[in-house]
């Protein structure tokens, strides 16, 4: 884990309101994992005043500009403008000052070695999964089922397939792919495929989806959730959702930063996440 | 005030003392921000800090509130984490071990639900080794007398003081609530009721409004205000308890910067808590300490103990 006061390398649009953000951080390529992610803040402005946690998209290496200079080490986030601190992000560029905490959380279990393994990704919830799914097309036939409202949140098509991921689109209003929601192709490829494993992000509502279909046929499912975290470290305890078992008078809660984001779906508590989801606005102003 | 202007060639002296403790640095982090240390050793040298403030912690183990737990607001956070924690058994067995490791002074933050709990939960942390002082947390409802908070009512306050102070045999250090009209009324009762030392303050209660939900921000309504927002109103609380009391005090309330820890100091504090610069930035409290040896430096102060209190008015 580091602790940079580092440079944007790039920030570029992808689609509109979606940006890919290249950032220098050596040390950092080696030791991140599939589902960890980064603590982002601008020093531009003390605007928002938290960093925000963002899921790893990739980390690589760029060959440095100029002969004899070390190679910069990256790691790559993609976001989408949807407050005030994406919107302070996007007017970004190469060059300014960032402050970066990471890798941070526990990522993704890739034991699903030689088997199908099917990822299901709901708009920006992709993010995570390109990493993991550049690791898992080592050993395994990858699957690759992407949901978003519309053709604009539909990302990163192309890289997945050149990684060698088969993938299926489904949209909302069936502007891209298929019509309908990505749940509906899961239980289509997993009536194909009964012993795949599942590995999911996206919004809460497609998460939860995604866990009904997996739970009654006995599929390993693991997801990557999102929350709204203050210190992404552990200590603040602000992002904490319940664990399976979890009761008032034995209380379960796990850190969405440091227990998580990618949890066993059968380790937490679906009742209660499910309720979370209906009373959570917006933690940002 | 002795205070040189020219540069100083050595190196600054940071340490203070109060409450019968000696630390190397004024900077410890406010209870709550820091975990219980271990969160944050991967990213700073903790024995560079002048204390550690663990998170609050109750004789059982607490679960907290239901999510949202926190919301950023401008220049601020609300949290309403519902003092979550691992009680003190688990904390004596699997975290003070850590803790000890480390060559910094450990100063457990500690609350109860009622005057009774109050009462075990000091028994059981006198019976703790490795405790350097305790602080005493006196802004939690108290649930037996009807929802009145032992840290806004002077009479309470001192009651509850009383009654630790009885069960302690280290350092007791009181930390004060902002919600309430007049700070030094509260200050003189538990300075009167034995307290050894003042943390000056605690969190401002606030709301945030979801205004497309029309309901709080935060699942338990109302919350904690801390950040920058607040350190000009914690930073007059401290002044006005200065003069009203004897006891040394903390200064705590948005401090983000060693500038603004300096403010604490220069109005009377005799060391500062960081409590959500934490959370912006895990090794905040090093920077602090960094900045405050160059301001001496720049300034020639050779101890920094001549700069506390050296606000004119």
């Amino acid at each position: 884990m580091k602790n940079f006061n580092t440079t944007i390398l790039s920030n570029q649009e992808v689609s509109p309101d979606y940006y890919r953000m290249k950032i220098l951080a050596p040390g950092i390529s080696d030791s991140a994992q599939p589902g960890q992610f980064v603590m982002f803040r601008s020093q531009a402005t003390n605007e928002p005043l938290l960093r925000r946690p963002f899921g790893i998209f990739q980390t690589g290496t760029l060959a440095s500009d100029c002969e004899g200079m070390p190679a910069k080490e990256f790691v790559e986030i993609l976001y989408k403008v949807v407050g005030r601190g994406t919107a302070i992000m996007q007017e970004l560029h190469e060059g300014d000052r960032v402050e970066l905490l990471g890798p941070l959380g526990h990522g993704f279990d890739l034991s699903a070695d030689g088997s199908e393994v099917i990822l299901v990704g709901g708009g920006i919830g992709l993010v995570p999964l390109y990493m993991l799914a550049s690791e898992l097309v080592k050993t395994n036939k990858v699957r690759l089922l992407i949901g978003g409202r519309s053709r604009k949140d539909v990302l990163m098509v192309t890289e997945f397939e050149r990684l060698g991921v088969e993938t299926y689109v489904s949209t909302d209003d069936g502007t891209l792919g298929e019509e309908g929601p990505v749940t509906q192709v899961l239980q289509r490829k997993l009536t194909k495929f009964p012993g795949a494993a599942v590995y999911a992000c996206g919004p809460m509502p497609m998460l939860e989806a995604v866990h009904r279909i997996c739970q009654p046929r006995k599929v390993k499912l693991q997801v990557s959730l999102e929350a709204f975290m203050a210190c992404g470290v552990g200590a603040c305890l602000g992002c904490v959702v319940k664990g399976a078992g979890h009761s008032e008078e034995n209380p379960r809660y796990l850190c969405t930063c440091k227990e998580g984001p990618v949890f066993d779906a059968e380790d937490l508590d679906w009742e209660l996440l499910e309720k979370r989801m209906n009373e959570e606005g917006h933690s940002h102003e | 005030m002795p205070q040189s202007k020219s540069p100083s060639a050595e190196t600054p002296d940071l340490s203070v003392g109060f409450a019968g403790l000696r630390l190397k640095n004024p900077v410890m982090p406010a209870s709550g921000t820091f975990g219980y240390g271990e969160e944050y050793s991967p990213y700073m040298d903790l024995n560079r800090l002048g204390a550690i403030v663990t998170k609050g912690l109750s004789l059982r183990p607490k679960a907290g509130n239901p999510t949202p737990r926190i919301a950023e607001t401008k220049g601020g956070m609300l949290n309403a984490i519902g003092l979550q924690n691992v009680g003190m058994d688990v904390f004596a067995e699997q975290k003070l071990p850590f803790l000890k490791e480390v060559q910094t002074p450990v100063i457990v933050n500690f609350f109860g639900n009622s005057l009774e709990e109050y009462g075990m939960a000091a028994q059981r942390l006198s019976q703790i080794d490795g405790i350097a002082a305790v602080e005493l947390n006196i802004s939690c409802p108290n649930v037996k007398q009807g929802g009145i908070v032992f840290g806004t009512d002077p009479g309470a306050a001192a009651e509850v003081v009383g009654l630790v102070r009885r069960h302690l045999n280290v350092p007791l250090i009181v930390k004060l609530t902002p919600n309430v009209t007049d700070i030094t009324v509260i200050a003189r009762a538990v300075e009167e009721a034995g307290a050894d030392a003042i943390s000056c303050i605690n969190t401002l209660t606030g709301l945030a409004v979801d205004i497309r939900r029309r309901t709080p921000r935060l699942a338990n309504g109302t919350g904690g205000l801390s950040g920058p927002v607040l350190r000009p109103l914690a930073v007059r609380m401290v002044y006005q308890v200065v003069q009203a009391v004897s006891l040394p005090v903390i200064g705590v309330g948005g401090i983000m910067t060693a500038e603004d820890a300096l403010e604490f100091l220069i109005a009377g504090a005799q060391a500062v808590q960081v409590g959500t610069a934490n959370f912006v930035d895990p090794a905040a409290m090093i920077t602090i300490i960094d900045g405050l040896q160059q301001f001496c430096q720049e300034e020639g102060v050779s101890h920094i103990t001549d700069l506390i209190g050296s606000l004119h008015c």
